[in-house]
């Protein structure tokens, strides 16, 4: 079976009790993403202070990769400045770009911690975007919540209309 | 070799299949091959497309290397040759159906179909030609499709509705995964100008009662297009007894290649039709100032055609023929009836849909408890096993339903006993890896 390299027990873990599940007030940003091939979706909330995420909190539904990527996700980027953690995003695209090779996991091990069990997710094509949709998410709500941080010339007290936002 | 009575497990049945599978197998070479570390490929995703045999894929190597040629222009020898095999083909996919040639329209798929069905609706409303306006569509006009739609038959109709300002309805399901006909009488009434209904279900497996809705539209005098994309290469399907107006399927979801679709319509409702995609090949008269146009099916066939596929789709006509359609939909009946007992007998296995073989067909959806669809379809393929997992194309069908997602198999012709015990001792595996048994 080739599955293990897949469904790493970290990754089982994450599914089975997500880190920081669950939206939460006061939030700047909340974004909407859907997955159209298969129907997974997530609700992503974001919160800055200043211009670190101070929280990022979550609801969605979907398969075990999307869902465990999610709480990785969660863990790693909470309490970052937002362009490190949109950085360690490419990084964690890097990563799912990797088909498979150990040694890009390698390299990646230290910055991304949990979420680099996903590199044998790379390796199926078909999953790949089960991982990144949470990513893509965190980088669209920050998008949004840092525009308006900028448009009122300081950070927002009125989180911004939920937005639906698509991945295809 | 034919698999003989036996019993498996508690108990399901394993009627004699009426097709030699064996002899089957041997025809398709993508079924020799093996997938994931050496696994024999247990292929129940035909629904989405299905596996080509021998027959066909040579029906278009010989049109390739004997024949090719652009049909219905030029006059040597290949353009006559050509053009006798597409029209050969054309003739041949008509009898399948019991169709006459000039009826049978060729598209790129059912999805074509239905789009050049709804446009020509809505280009009926500003067509400078009185006939081609019979058809037209506008405000206070109504469409009614059904919630159990594939996207390729409801979007066309969303969209043809938000062109035009006609209404879209919908009948709805019931619990049982069947039609809710309880308000057809109001939903089918004198506004309604179109019924697009699906024969059998792409997710729930469900034959409909055409009969009745047919009835019903033609009683208000609307039309009724019924997407056969899942049923025609699965059952008998007769144009005559029908008694619907338009009827669409794909070649390659019936042994025959991709890009190849087919309208069906009446000849005298074609007729009335002005056209969708415009050209070459589908003129009568060109002049700067405005042309006119060949009678169908021509006239909704513009450009070259999807020559050799259409050449191919007729050899898998032949191909099914010669097994008989009725023992295509008895051999699939055999193996729904014991697909549906075998998810039985696994705890936590749901089946979306109907749970007998009464008006089914083989798709046969389940959820598998605590386990996304993705994750069981992930450790069915890791065993060879390739399933369609997701939505399959009619999101409001699993939102009814309230899941998520489901696991598609579908069942043809060299499926197998052996390929639903893989699908089963699959499942089980999947729920042991997950640990939720």
């Amino acid at each position: 079976m080739q599955l293990e390299s897949m469904y790493q027990e970290i990754i089982l873990d994450h599914y089975k009790n997500p880190h920081g599940r669950g939206l939460r007030d006061p939030f700047d940003a909340e974004v909407h993403h859907v997955n159209p091939t298969c129907g997974d979706e997530v609700t992503l909330r974001v919160k800055l202070d200043g211009d670190t995420l101070a929280d990022v909190s979550y609801e969605g539904m979907g398969c075990s990769i999307s869902q465990a990527s999610v709480s990785a996700m969660h863990d790693l980027v909470v309490g970052k400045p937002v362009t490190e953690a949109l950085e360690t995003g490419e990084h964690f695209m890097t990563l799912m770009q990797a088909k498979g090779d150990p040694s890009v996991a390698e390299k990646l091990e230290d910055e991304l911690e949990d979420a680099v069990a996903f590199a044998g997710v790379s390796k199926y094509p078909a999953r790949i975007k089960c991982a990144l949709m949470s990513w893509m998410a965190l980088k669209d709500a920050s998008a949004r919540a840092l525009s308006v941080a900028d448009s009122a010339g300081a950070p927002a007290t009125h989180p911004t209309a939920p937005t639906t936002g698509g991945q295809s | 070799m034919t698999q003989t009575v036996s019993r498996s497990g508690a108990g399901a049945q394993r009627a004699p299949l009426p097709l030699d599978v064996e002899a089957i197998r041997a025809d398709f070479p993508i079924l020799t091959r093996t997938v994931r570390d050496g696994k024999r490929l247990v292929y129940l995703d035909s629904g989405a497309t299905s596996q080509k045999p021998r027959q066909v894929l040579d029906a278009e190597r010989w049109f390739y290397e004997n024949v090719n040629a652009a049909p219905h222009r030029g006059a040597h020898q290949l353009a006559e040759e050509a053009t006798g095999a597409y029209e050969e083909a054309r003739a041949k996919i008509g009898a399948f159906i019991g169709a006459p040639e000039n009826e049978i329209v060729f598209t790129r798929n059912t999805t074509e179909a239905i789009n050049l069905v709804a446009y020509a609706m809505s280009n009926a409303v500003t067509a400078k030609e009185p006939e081609f306006r019979t058809y037209a569509v506008g405000q206070g006009d109504e469409i009614v499709v059904t919630e159990m739609e594939h996207h390729a038959d409801l979007i066309p109709w969303q969209q043809l509705c938000e062109r035009t300002g006609a209404t879209l309805r919908w009948l709805g399901l019931t619990d049982e995964g069947r039609l809710d006909l309880a308000d057809l009488d109001t939903v089918v009434n004198e506004r309604t100008k179109l019924v697009a209904v699906t024969q059998q279900s792409n997710i729930l497996g469900t034959i409909n009662p055409l009969e009745e809705i047919v009835a019903r539209a033609h009683a208000v005098g609307a039309l009724v297009l019924v997407d056969g994309a899942q049923s025609v290469p699965h059952q008998p399907v007769d144009v005559t007894t029908l008694g619907a107006d338009f009827l669409v399927f794909s070649g390659h979801k019936m042994l025959g290649p991709t890009g190849v679709g087919v309208l069906w319509g009446r000849y005298d409702v074609l007729d009335k039709l002005p056209p969708f995609l415009t050209g070459g090949s589908m003129i009568e008269v060109v002049r700067m100032e405005g042309s006119t146009f060949m009678p169908p099916p021509q006239r909704f066939e513009a450009g070259v055609p999807m020559t050799a596929q259409v050449v191919g789709l007729g050899a898998a006509v032949d191909y099914l023929q010669d097994l008989g359609m009725d023992k295509v939909e008895e051999h699939e009946k055999a193996l729904t009836g014991y697909a549906l007992e075998k998810l039985a007998e696994i705890p936590g296995v749901t089946v979306i849909g109907p749970a007998d073989t009464v008006a089914r067909g083989g798709a046969v959806s389940f959820t598998v408890e605590d386990i996304h669809p993705h994750d069981v379809g992930q450790v069915l393929d890791d065993l060879g096993i390739a399933v369609r997992v997701g939505h399959h194309c009619a999101w409001p069908v699993v939102r009814r339903y309230g899941v998520p997602a489901t696991t598609r198999a579908t069942f043809y012709v060299h499926t197998g006993y052996d390929d639903i015990d893989a699908l089963a001792e699959g499942i089980r595996a999947a729920q042991k890896f997950f640990g939720t048994v």
